[in-house]
């Protein structure tokens, strides 16, 4: 009955049709416009991200010809005879950034955990409110806190408790080893891992949303506990966006300046423990620009650029990798 | 179907003479201040299907959420009256609400496959209560696949993912997931919704034969069906038990006026 009814409106008569043909070739410019203006928007993520990668190219090549790959593997960095090695700051980024992903990852899904599935409904948003607002603080207020407050505490409580408890331990009392400065890897991981928190955590919090109630109720209906529904269910089920969320903290990690500037300490030099003052990339150049006189010096800063450009990368490709492993895996 | 289950024996044989498995008894439930069930007493007969009819709303998934307490996971909503599984009421604080889920499964409207492989969505399961080797594993995840008429179709792929599955397949994964952990009840809450009218006749077929070791409670919104799968049939309207009787009774011959009107489609 209804279907009747709906083809007999569906044959329009001529001038109905003639009509609806000007609007239609209306719509359709319309279309076509929104469509190229689409375009050129993408059309400049990628002329901006070449011209970032060519500038840096250009930039370094001096440093690339008088050092070459050895660049990668020197350690000293002396401005005075104009030798320099980027070994020092690039260890310093990959372990900042790691001991802030270790400290971050599991407490970044513990918190959105908490929220998705025990908190009290309440005491959800404030909590939430309260953790975005953390990711609004500026860096500089990151640094000069870590600086002022954090370091000297970290000197005088947690330091020394890890040196008395892991100084016993074979391979981890060189991690912990020498006198408690307060700044160092260590401060800086730690203030990297506070400032990364809440990526992880909004990121996470909004994808455990995304399952289906359903889902968790079925796995519920079986005798799964909070934990085997999140660990078996939820987070397998939203692991793509988790990853997403755990790149995009370890991206900002690795190029985070401010803060790790003020409480890393800042010394060209690589040591087997955490607690030693050291350098990274961003650190680095943020430190040194200013004062650095002579193409060399200069473009050895920028080639500096160019490398966390390349580790980003990096990166960001093995996360892809791995998230392809893991879908094979699932076999979806 | 030669599905022999290992039920704990000593539990069922002092116990199966109550012919009821559950009792549902002066049962009401509130969302907040709304009182969706008012005071709902029914039984559900040992290894019988009992379906719950009736217009949307009337709370029939209200109440079978209620036997496995799922209710419990949501703020703002509460049950009173007594629940009882072997004579034991399961709306009591002490009772262990994993215990209870193990002990009623579920099956829901859309099929659930967990975001893992077709073998592990059932050993999932399985192995959250027992302990056992890889080939009793097995053994257990083919006679679970079996029991839901799936091992036919899936033997060859069981590391395939179970979303790969059509939606048919899914949902008799959902069973075989539900049975492999050998529950004494089962409820399913509309779980043809979703499905073809082939795959309908499938579960449909696995639920008549599933009846022969569980005790089975079914929400639907198909008469038909209700009248195809169940032995006992519940009607509901706006929170009330309205009928309960034997199917066959309900439907030819119901004793409420407004038994008869929705039955014959006058009304919901």
């Amino acid at each position: 009955m209804t279907d009747a009814v709906a083809i007999g409106e569906g044959v329009p008569s001529r001038a109905v049709g003639q009509d609806r043909n000007r609007v239609l070739r209306r719509l359709k410019l319309g279309d076509t416009g929104f469509r190229i203006l689409t375009q050129i928007s993408a059309a400049t993520v990628l002329l901006i991200l070449c011209g970032v990668i060519l500038s840096l190219m250009i930039g370094s090549l001096p440093a690339i010809k008088e050092f070459g790959v050895g660049f990668l593997f020197t350690q000293s960095w002396n401005p005075v005879t104009e030798k320099f090695g980027a070994l020092a700051p690039i260890s310093g980024t990959l372990i900042t950034a790691a001991i802030a992903m270790l400290i971050a990852v599991p407490v970044g899904l513990g918190i959105s955990i908490f929220l998705t599935e025990l908190c009290p409904q309440p005491l959800r948003r404030p909590i939430a409110i309260a953790i975005e607002l953390l990711a609004g603080i500026p860096s500089i207020i990151y640094g000069i806190w870590g600086l002022f407050v954090f370091a000297p505490f970290v000197q005088e409580y947690i330091e020394p408790a890890l040196i008395t408890v892991f100084g016993p331990i074979p391979i981890l009392s060189t991690l912990f080893a020498g006198p408690p400065y307060g700044i160092g890897m260590l401060t800086a991981g730690f203030i990297l891992a506070i400032m990364v928190l809440p990526f992880i955590t909004s990121i996470s919090r909004d994808v455990f949303d995304t399952v289906p109630p359903m889902l968790k109720e079925a796995a519920r209906g079986i005798g799964c506990t909070t934990w085997e529904v999140m660990r078996n269910v939820v987070i397998p089920y939203t692991r793509i966006g988790v990853i997403g969320g755990v790149m995009l903290g370890l991206g900002r990690a690795l190029g985070e300046t401010m803060a790790v500037t003020f409480v890393i300490g800042n010394a060209h030099k690589i040591s087997p423990s955490l607690l030693a003052p050291g350098t990274t990339i961003s650190a680095t150049i943020a430190n040194e620009f200013t004062e650095a006189v002579g193409d060399i010096y200069t473009s050895a800063l920028i080639e500096l650029g160019l490398i966390l450009f390349v580790i980003t990368f990096i990166v960001l490709a093995i996360a892809r990798l791995m998230l392809m492993r893991i879908e094979k895996k699932a076999g979806a | 179907m030669s599905l022999v289950m290992d039920v704990p024996a000593a539990q069922s044989m002092s116990r199966s003479d109550l012919p009821e498995k559950v009792s549902v008894r002066h049962l009401s439930f509130f969302y907040g201040e709304t009182e969706a069930l008012k005071s709902i007493s029914l039984p559900l007969h040992r290894n019988e299907v009992t379906a719950f009819i009736g217009p949307s709303g009337c709370g029939k998934s209200t109440l079978l959420r209620v036997l496995n307490r799922m209710y419990d996971l949501y703020p703002n909503q509460r049950a009173e009256g007594e629940v009882l599984l072997d004579g034991e009421n399961i709306l009591s604080p002490d009772q262990d609400l994993n215990l209870l889920r193990a002990r009623v499964g579920m099956v829901f409207q859309k099929p659930t496959p967990f975001p893992m492989s077709i073998y592990d969505n059932i050993a999932f399961g399985i192995k959250l209560y027992e302990r056992m080797n890889k080939a009793e594993l097995d053994r257990r995840v083919e006679e679970a696949l079996r029991g839901a008429a799936l091992w036919n179709e899936v033997k060859d792929k069981l590391g395939a993912s179970g979303l790969s599955l059509s939606g048919g397949q899914q949902q008799r994964l959902c069973i075989a997931r539900t049975v492999a952990i050998h529950p004494e009840v089962i409820l399913f809450d509309e779980p043809c919704s979703a499905l073809d009218p082939i795959s309908t006749a499938k579960i449909e077929e696995l639920i008549d034969e599933l009846s022969e070791q569980y005790t089975i409670a079914i929400v639907t919104h198909n008469m038909q069906q209700a009248a195809r799968v169940s032995e006992y049939a519940a009607f509901m309207y706006l929170g009330e038990l309205i009928e309960f009787d034997r199917t066959r009774r309900v439907f030819t011959s119901p004793e409420k006026k407004q038994t008869q009107d929705y039955i014959t489609g006058r009304f919901g």
